[in-house]
């Protein structure tokens, strides 16, 4: 029947005659299946399709409309990050963790430094600024990472609005993105000892601003949503997981709060200073997608209060420093925007070629050659927009790691999706990806 | 394959090519192949702020049948690239390949085992985009570059002309070793 | 059964390494840049650099690690608990492979233990440790008493075989399958151990050491820069 098609054909199986069909009409697949007594059909949800939230491949198993048996195809975006990582040095390697979960690098980034801050033995070298940097920028991280996850998840169940919405907030975060370290996504920015630079001029007038814009059109997504019939009837009890199945396999993040249970990194295993901020773990007792939805939204207004609270923090710490002052650990480099929009600060750079033949060799030697982290193992989870991150990192005393492996939420979650989705109805799928919020590239890596 | 292609070479052809680039430019529909971080660049550029339906590029085609642009957005991994030639099979003809980002242009910073270095080693690329990943503004930049593409492809005998022509050139090209002179 | 390793050697390197006393040497790193042998005048040649991870710990561990300790090597018998780590304060147990499942179970069912959240499994290969060229390392988490824990196992190159934890805790299912396809450790018991990341009909088991980055020539005009894991590096 599908004889011209390469794509589409018929074989043979153990388990009887396979058809492939790529989009014919169905009649002719009917035709074509002749007297064959069983059918069973099983449809490839992905890798390409616009709802499955990236590359995911759903393989669902169809009677009718119901989904049978659902399972998940994934490494289509496998990446080999952290094969790469090993032939770099320490500092490089935050340039390649960032682009791994690419909605929240800021969450790969300071996990996997404050896992190379545990072998250096510096945790407690960190200065104040840094680490309040760190939170600022994962908070508003935090904020990006759900706006996508509820904006593709309404394009995906057709509200095109809240998509639209959606990005028009991202937005505004990406340029106090930009403005803070000079990229809109994959930064780079916090490095072992602290963070690359410091607070450009002007930047907490934005943050105040961005405060303002966000109290005033946060409350747009609870109008379009909250009690939308529509919004309710997609995602009211579906995707249901509850308290028991979250731990047995290992779910974390908004989908085991949305079970009533407020388990949260920062408050039970504090780092970067959490302990000290004041906010509180969201949660709701339905167990569903829209108890999913209903946490993010609240942790954004909670991320929100944490935002301000850094903003005025910040405000009494100008000129503070922001890197580690063990000189053998932190970048040498002053950074400072030149005239030309580039380039480092000029007395840096007369005092390391002029005045300090040392101080050229050390700049030399830590750039091209790195730092050395003494050998062992750590791992400190931190909890990202999707649940509990942590980068196992072990090191052989050398300037490279000697393998980097990170536990990411995606990945973990993801595993949650069969249990969630079989028995009930494909377009039920959608809606239960969509509300575990799985980034691919944070799958794969 | 249509008429319009068996058009003999001169002014009529010409006139044909201008008129149908002109229509094809200001249609063009792309696939989604969104992969990574790309991909969410690509969708920023369709919201709001940037706001691609100025380009009539808004509709983003889930179907590759119905698609003329496949904007590879991301790193294609080694399990990912017979996926993509086969939407790129499935397209209908006209159609073009955008390689948004370094990864998709040339593989960018994961020179490794599980990454294509370069989706040109799997589908024609009509147009690169540099970037890691590029900016809304730089893909509304390629669009405009894409468009002026086609507005001046050529049909038919014409192109037949040109492609032997490339080819002649490509066949007596000197490898990139073998170059002289600067980095650029 | 916690300070078996065989030679304790101090710490000698400049780099810092071995600081905790008992530190066991894994490799010994020669060189730099790829100088080796005879015709070396750079005196990069004969820098050597000795690999030690930390070793065994003695008692007193500190904090709550004694007691779950203890109250472990009660519930899993004698042997099962190799070694025991604190470093950074961070305990990792040393798991004997054929304990592992049992020591899961107590760790997951004793209600002084309990550590209910898996956090995953990964890979990490050590060719020159003969004998113990693969470890799988195992990271659990204990809501209840707001702990963590990492327990290690190791399996030698030629048998890479460890059980499944899949029936104590349903979310190694896919960590397992991810150690399995980068490393090649055979997860006895597991349901489906397939290929996850990587395509079924791939070739080898890429994050391990002894297979390449894979990486290609980068050429410029008149120049080629090979891939990071053929370059001359620090070692």
């Amino acid at each position: 029947m599908t004889t011209t098609d390469p794509y589409a054909d018929a074989r043979s199986t153990t388990e009887g005659k396979v058809f492939t069909v790529t989009g014919q009409d169905w009649d002719s697949v009917v035709a074509g299946l002749g007297e064959e007594p069983e059918e069973r059909v099983v449809v490839n949800m992905g890798p390409q399709h616009p709802s499955t939230h990236g590359v995911l491949r759903l393989i669902l198993e169809l009677e009718g409309e119901t989904v049978t048996e659902a399972r998940c195809g994934i490494g289509y975006l496998h990446t080999g990050i952290e094969k790469n990582m090993e032939f770099r040095s320490w500092t490089q390697g935050v340039t390649f963790v960032t682009r791994m979960d690419y909605l929240s690098p800021f969450y790969n980034e300071t996990a996997y430094c404050l896992s190379v801050e545990r072998l250096l033995g510096i945790e407690d070298q960190i200065p104040e600024k840094a680490n309040v940097l760190r939170v600022l920028l994962m908070e508003l991280n935090r904020i990006s990472s759900h706006l996508v996850c509820i904006a593709t998840g309404g394009m995906e169940i057709g509200a095109l609005t809240v998509m639209t919405i959606g990005f028009r907030e991202r937005e505004m975060t990406l340029d106090l993105f930009e403005l803070i370290t000079g990229l809109r996504m994959n930064h780079a920015f916090v490095r072992p000892g602290g963070v690359a630079q410091d607070l450009p001029a002007g930047a907490l007038d934005k943050i105040r601003e961005y405060i303002t814009w966000m109290n005033k059109h946060l409350p747009e997504y609870a109008e379009l949503c909250n009690a939308n019939p529509i919004f309710k009837a997609r995602l009211n009890d579906v995707g249901y997981l509850d308290l028991a199945g979250c731990m047995a396999l290992g779910i974390t993040g908004p989908t085991v709060r949305s079970t009533g249970y407020a388990l949260d990194l920062r408050k039970s295993q504090p780092y970067c200073g959490y302990e000290t901020y004041d906010f509180d773990v969201p949660t709701w007792d339905t167990s569903d997608s829209y108890g999913r939805f209903r946490v993010r939204l609240q942790e954004m207004w909670e991320s929100l209060k944490i935002v301000e609270q850094c903003a005025d923090r910040l405000e009494k710490m100008d000129g503070e420093p922001v890197m580690v002052a063990d000189k053998k650990i932190g970048w040498p480099a002053q950074l400072a925007v030149g005239a030309d929009g580039m380039g480092n600060s000029l007395d840096h750079i007369k005092h390391i070629m002029g005045e300090s033949m040392e101080a050229l060799i050390h700049h030399f030697k830590l750039v091209t050659e790195g730092f050395r982290v003494p050998a062992g193992q750590a791992y400190v989870p931190i909890e990202s927009p999707r649940g509990e991150m942590g980068a196992h990192v072990v090191s052989d005393g050398g300037t490279k790691p000697y393998r980097v492996h990170f536990r990411d939420p995606s990945f973990a979650n993801l595993q949650a999706m069969p249990i969630m989705c079989e028995g009930s109805q494909v377009a039920d799928v959608i809606v239960a990806v969509a509300s575990l919020d799985p980034v691919m590239g944070g799958v794969d890596r | 394959m249509g008429l319009e292609e068996q058009l003999p070479a001169g002014v009529l052809l010409g006139t044909v090519e201008g008129l149908l680039g002109y229509m094809r430019k200001a249609s063009l529909w792309p696939a989604t192949f969104g992969l990574a971080c790309c991909a969410i660049e690509m969708m920023t550029t369709g919201a709001p702020r940037y706001d691609a339906a100025r380009f009539g590029m808004e509709v983003f085609r889930a179907s590759p049948r119905q698609a003329d642009l496949m904007i590879v957005a991301g790193r294609v991994s080694q399990k990912m690239a017979p996926v993509l030639r086969q939407i790129y099979d499935q397209m209908a003809n006209p159609k073009w390949v955008l390689a948004m980002g370094v990864c998709a242009s040339s593989g960018g910073m994961f020179n490794n085992y599980a990454v294509v270095q370069g989706v040109d080693h799997v589908v024609p690329v009509d147009m690169y985009l540099p970037g890691c990943p590029p900016r809304p503004e730089m893909l509304l930049d390629a669009f405009l570059k894409i468009h002026d593409q086609i507005q001046h492809s050529k049909l038919g005998a014409h192109k037949l002309a040109l492609q032997n022509e490339q080819e002649a050139a490509a066949l007596t090209a000197a490898p990139t070793i073998e170059m002289k002179g600067l980095l650029r | 059964m916690s300070d078996s390793q065989p030679e304790n050697l101090p710490a000698t390197s400049a780099a810092g390494d071995a600081q905790t006393p008992g530190a066991e040497v894994i490799d010994q790193r020669e060189g730099m840049f790829g100088v080796r042998g005879t015709g070396d005048t750079s005196g990069f040649g004969g820098l050597k650099r000795q690999v030690a991870l930390p070793g065994g710990t003695p008692k007193p561990y500190g904090s709550w690690f004694d007691g779950a300790v203890d109250k472990l090597e009660g519930l899993a018998g004698e042997g099962a608990i190799e070694k025991v780590v604190v470093d950074r304060t961070e305990l990792t147990l040393h798991v004997a492979r054929e304990h592992l499942v049992s020591v899961a179970q107590h760790l997951r069912d004793d209600e002084t233990l309990r550590f209910e959240l898996f956090s995953g499994v990964s890979g990490v290969h050590y060719p020159q440790e003969t004998g113990r060229e693969l470890h799988a390392v195992y990271h659990l988490a204990s809501i209840t008493h707001n702990r963590r824990i990492r327990l290690e196992v190791s399996a030698p190159d030629g048998d890479a075989h460890i059980p499944s934890v899949c029936s104590v805790y349903p979310a190694a299912d896919w960590h397992e399958r991810e150690t399995w396809d980068f490393f090649g450790i055979v997860f006895d018991g597991h349901p489906a151990l397939t290929r996850i990341q990587m395509p079924d009909d791939w070739p080898g088991h890429p994050q391990r050491k002894d297979y390449p980055l894979g990486g290609i020539d980068v050429e410029y005009k008149g120049a080629v820069i090979p891939p990071p894991d053929t370059r001359r590096s620090y070692n």
